[in-house]
């Protein structure tokens, strides 16, 4: 098979040519649908890649074709056979292997014992240790990576762990390679390997579904392209028939309206001025924020603009008092607030909503009430005990202001949607009345229509003076509510604009086309 | 996340018994009526107010460890040192109650009981905190740090007696410092004071659990603790002060005990720990933290008493009572799973 046909509409293929097919597939979490019902077809030898904002749907998809999860309706064609995909061995039984976004290695162990996991290469006295390094080394170098296979996964780089994961997914001999964005970690030049790699992989065969949030980097290398938005599929067209602009309509739908930047009122003094911060990267090498200085005012808008590892992240939570800075201040209304603790900070005025819902935002095992009055326990608490009566009355007010919609504040948190539980996070920091308050991504895994409610919802408040500064890694948010935009990059600001730039200046700004 | 189950968690909301709620702790409550119905059929000296008050008054020494443990339990630790802090704070109080003499002085002291209680509280509450301080400002995994002063403990109390068991804890009249026996024999309304302590200890447990900040803080710490710090929760505050209590708890017990026996044996309450983790187990609370409340573990702390104290008289033998205990707690473990199973998926 040779890989670069590019101008066949692909119903007009022969169905031998579909090795791989969606029909009508949808998944329901709970009250929350992630896939609507998506059709396409993967073809033999060829990159099908899946498009689409966070939240679309496309890793439930992956997880769906690899085996990790089941449809709730529609079926998966293997071969022209429908096919019932149990588990992921099962999948790869069938050669079907997949490359999480999250890195599924075990950091304590080698290179080797990494590849082959869970098939071990038995030899006369158990494994054949010698045999695993062997193969381990040859796969190493298809992929043209200087890498010991003896080496510790977690003494590699990000860029090397995910070229592990690479090599993993080859040594099974894997058919149809599901990628779910298999660049977002890599450098330029680990991208441009992985490229000639999944050239290589095509002209011996192997069907290739990819994920990629760069744009222009995934049409470099794609045959098809599938769109989704919001669990929909909203397009299906080989590479010849597109372009980026195609892409972007279909992702984003009739330029929904995010809003614009709440006017007609002056900004007040600055609410929160960060001078000279330096906060170490996690990784103890180098800085996450650099030297980086930002000032917001009383009722200003700010978003933050960067692509994942620039810095946007620890600059929020540094801010907000979980990491330390080792240089500069960060001052609430002229004061400044190093060494308070969260709690402190939360009581000055200065909120944070995390990135991770699940991880930092919500307590599981507590209601939706429960999560939403726990910032704010002491405007409700007289002498030693809670106030009941008090709580509720908070509570339903939040309800009611953030529009969440629930069964009543006893409702399960899990039984929320995605968008819903944004907002009891929102919420849940709100009932604080703070002055400063920052997101981060704030519209991360949530629906367009609760996005826009999201974003309403803080323009109505900045309006009341509240600074709002926000982090995206979607250009079209930048272009909503915020005044101003900052972009970050590698801890720093690298460009700023107002409100009435273009999303390929932000983008440019960022480095994100700047890759190959 | 189709099911609702989870909104079990509404500890302590009376205005509002979801069924998820009654599911949950009526589980521990059906099995202890159970056990009340089974060996009352067996027995007749079982069903009688008498007994269940003797009963009782044996349930408070684990109910009251079972307390301590729900706390710790609740912020998603585990403290296995309750047992050993239990005899350590029975031989300390007996040490107290046979004077301290202060040799440099030539005097020897018999501080009141009042004192005994306080200074043996004190003596709970310090081990508790450098468990608490071990396990918040080091990182130390709780099993592990108060795995350690299981031992140190346990090995303290040996070394204090020697060995030996300190008897003649009544204490005599012209030292003024009778009455350490009053916790142990004495009855408020024919209702035995160790049955007293075990229901004022509740009953705070769960006023601060569904009542204060504090307890809220517990909560949200143990079901997520990062979130809960984000939200303004001084999470590590929190942590020490359950280890303390729980320190505090297994000091009242081991007076209640030493007191109920009128001797302090530096063995007194080994494993004790286990049976406690097995009552919270059993009444519903979940190991992650976060889920369980007082009533489920005091229902937890009746079903091991009554059961095996049932099992004593009809007459079956001791070792098959570890094996009822066991099968009990397998069971109820294996309940909570398919309980909040549910609501782990993802």
């Amino acid at each position: 098979m040779q890989a670069p046909i590019h101008n066949e509409a692909p119903h007009a293929k022969p169905e031998s040519q579909v090795v791989l097919a969606a029909r009508d597939v949808t998944k329901s979490f709970g009250a929350v649908r992630a896939l609507k019902g998506v059709n396409f077809d993967v073809h033999r030898g060829q990159v099908t890649t899946l498009f689409g904002e966070n939240g679309a749907g496309k890793s439930t998809l992956m997880k769906i074709l690899s085996g990790v999860q089941k449809p709730s309706t529609g079926t998966i064609i293997l071969d022209g056979e429908p096919v019932e995909l149990d588990s992921t061995t099962d999948a790869q039984e069938r050669g079907i292997c997949i490359i999480h976004q999250e890195l599924s290695l075990a950091p304590n162990m080698t290179v080797r014992d990494n590849i082959f996991m869970g098939r071990e290469i038995r030899g006369k006295f158990g494994v054949d240790f010698a045999e695993e390094e062997r193969q381990t080394r040859k796969l190493l170098e298809e992929l043209e990576e200087d890498i010991d296979p003896l080496a510790k996964v977690e003494d590699l780089r990000l860029g090397q762990q995910q070229i592990v994961e690479i090599a993993r997914a080859l040594s099974v001999d894997a058919r149809i390679l599901i990628m779910d964005e298999p660049t977002s970690a890599l450098s330029a030049s680990e991208v441009e390997v992985l490229f000639k790699v999944i050239h290589d992989l095509k002209a011996r065969g192997v069907s290739i579904v990819y994920i990629s949030h760069h744009l222009e980097e995934a049409l470099t290398i794609t045959d098809h392209a599938v769109v989704l938005r919001d669990g929909n599929m909203t397009a299906y067209a080989p590479r010849s028939e597109i372009d980026l602009e195609w892409i972007v309509f279909n992702m984003v739908g009739e330029n929904f309206d995010l809003g614009s930047p709440p006017q007609g009122y002056e900004f007040g003094a600055p609410a929160l001025s960060i001078e000279n911060l330096c906060v170490p990267s996690h990784t103890g090498v180098g800085l996450a924020v650099d030297h980086m200085d930002l000032e917001v005012k009383a009722g200003e808008i700010v978003c933050i603009y960067g692509l994942m590892g620039a810095g946007r992240t620890e600059l929020m939570e540094c801010a907000a008092g979980r990491l330390k800075n080792t240089e500069g201040s960060v001052k609430l209304h002229g004061h400044d607030i190093s060494g308070l603790s969260i709690a402190d900070r939360i009581n000055a005025g200065l909120v944070l909503v995390p990135e991770d819902r699940q991880r930092d935002g919500l307590v599981q095992t507590m209601t939706v009430g429960k999560n939403l009055s726990l910032s704010s326990i002491g405007n409700f608490t007289k002498g030693l005990f809670t106030n009941h009566k008090a709580e509720d009355q908070i509570i339903e007010e939040s309800i009611r202001d953030v529009t969440v919609k629930t069964d009543g504040p006893h409702a399960a948190i899990g039984s929320l949607s995605g968008g819903n539980q944004q907002k009891v996070v929102i919420g849940k920091m709100l009932v604080t009345d703070p002055t400063v308050i920052m997101l981060d991504e704030p519209s991360r895994g949530i629906d367009i229509g609760a996005k826009a409610e999201v974003f309403k919802l803080l323009a109505e408040r900045a309006k009341q003076g509240l600074a709002v500064v926000y982090t995206t890694s979607e250009v079209t948010e930048c272009l909503s509510i915020a005044h101003r935009i900052i972009v970050m990059r590698r801890g720093q600001i690298s460009a700023e604009f107002s409100h009435d730039t273009t999303k390929e200046a932000i983008m440019a700004a960022s480095g994100e086309s700047l890759v190959a | 996340m189709a099911d609702t189950t989870a909104s079990a968690n509404a500890p302590g909301k009376k205005s509002n018994v979801s069924i998820g709620k009654m599911l949950l702790e009526g589980r521990a409550f059906f099995a202890l009526i159970a056990i009340i119905a089974i060996f009352s059929f067996l027995s007749d000296n079982y069903f009688s107010l008498n007994n269940f008050l003797i009963m009782s008054n044996h349930v408070a020494i684990f109910g009251l460890l079972a307390i301590g443990m729900l706390l710790v339990i609740l912020n998603g630790g585990i403290d296995l040192s309750v047992g050993s802090v239990l005899g350590l704070s029975g031989v300390f109080a007996g040490w107290l109650m046979q004077g301290v003499e202060l040799e440099s002085m030539g005097v020897i002291l018999y501080p009141p009981v009042w004192a005994v209680v306080i200074l043996t509280l004190t003596l709970g509450a310090f081990v508790g905190l450098i468990n608490g301080i071990l396990i918040s400002r080091f990182n130390v995994p709780a099993f592990v740090a108060t795995l350690g002063s299981l031992y140190v403990a346990r090995g303290a109390a040996l070394l204090m007696t020697n060995g030996l068991t300190y008897n003649n804890l009544g204490g005599k009249a012209e030292l003024g410092n009778t009455g350490f026996d009053w916790l142990g024999f004495n009855r408020i309304a024919n209702v035995p004071v160790g049955v007293i302590i075990l229901a004022i200890v509740a009953v705070l447990t769960g006023l601060v659990l569904t009542r204060t900040a504090f307890g809220r803080w517990l909560y949200s710490s143990g079901g997520n603790e990062r979130a809960a710090e984000l939200s303004g929760v001084p999470t590590a505050r929190v942590k020490i002060t359950v280890y303390v209590l729980s320190g505090i708890c297994a000091s009242i017990a081991g007076l209640v005990l030493s007191s109920q026996l009128t001797s302090a044996g530096p063995t007194a309450g080994t494993t004790y720990e286990l049976t406690a983790i097995a009552a919270v187990v059993i009444g519903g609370a979940a190991l992650t933290g976060g889920r369980g409340g007082i009533l489920g573990t005091m229902l937890g702390a009746f079903v091991i008493g009554f059961l095996s104290d049932g099992l004593v008289i009809i007459g079956v033998s001791s070792y098959w009572q570890t094996v009822f205990t066991g099968a009990v707690i397998v069971l109820a473990v294996l309940l909570n799973s398919i309980q909040y199973g549910g609501a782990k998926r993802r």
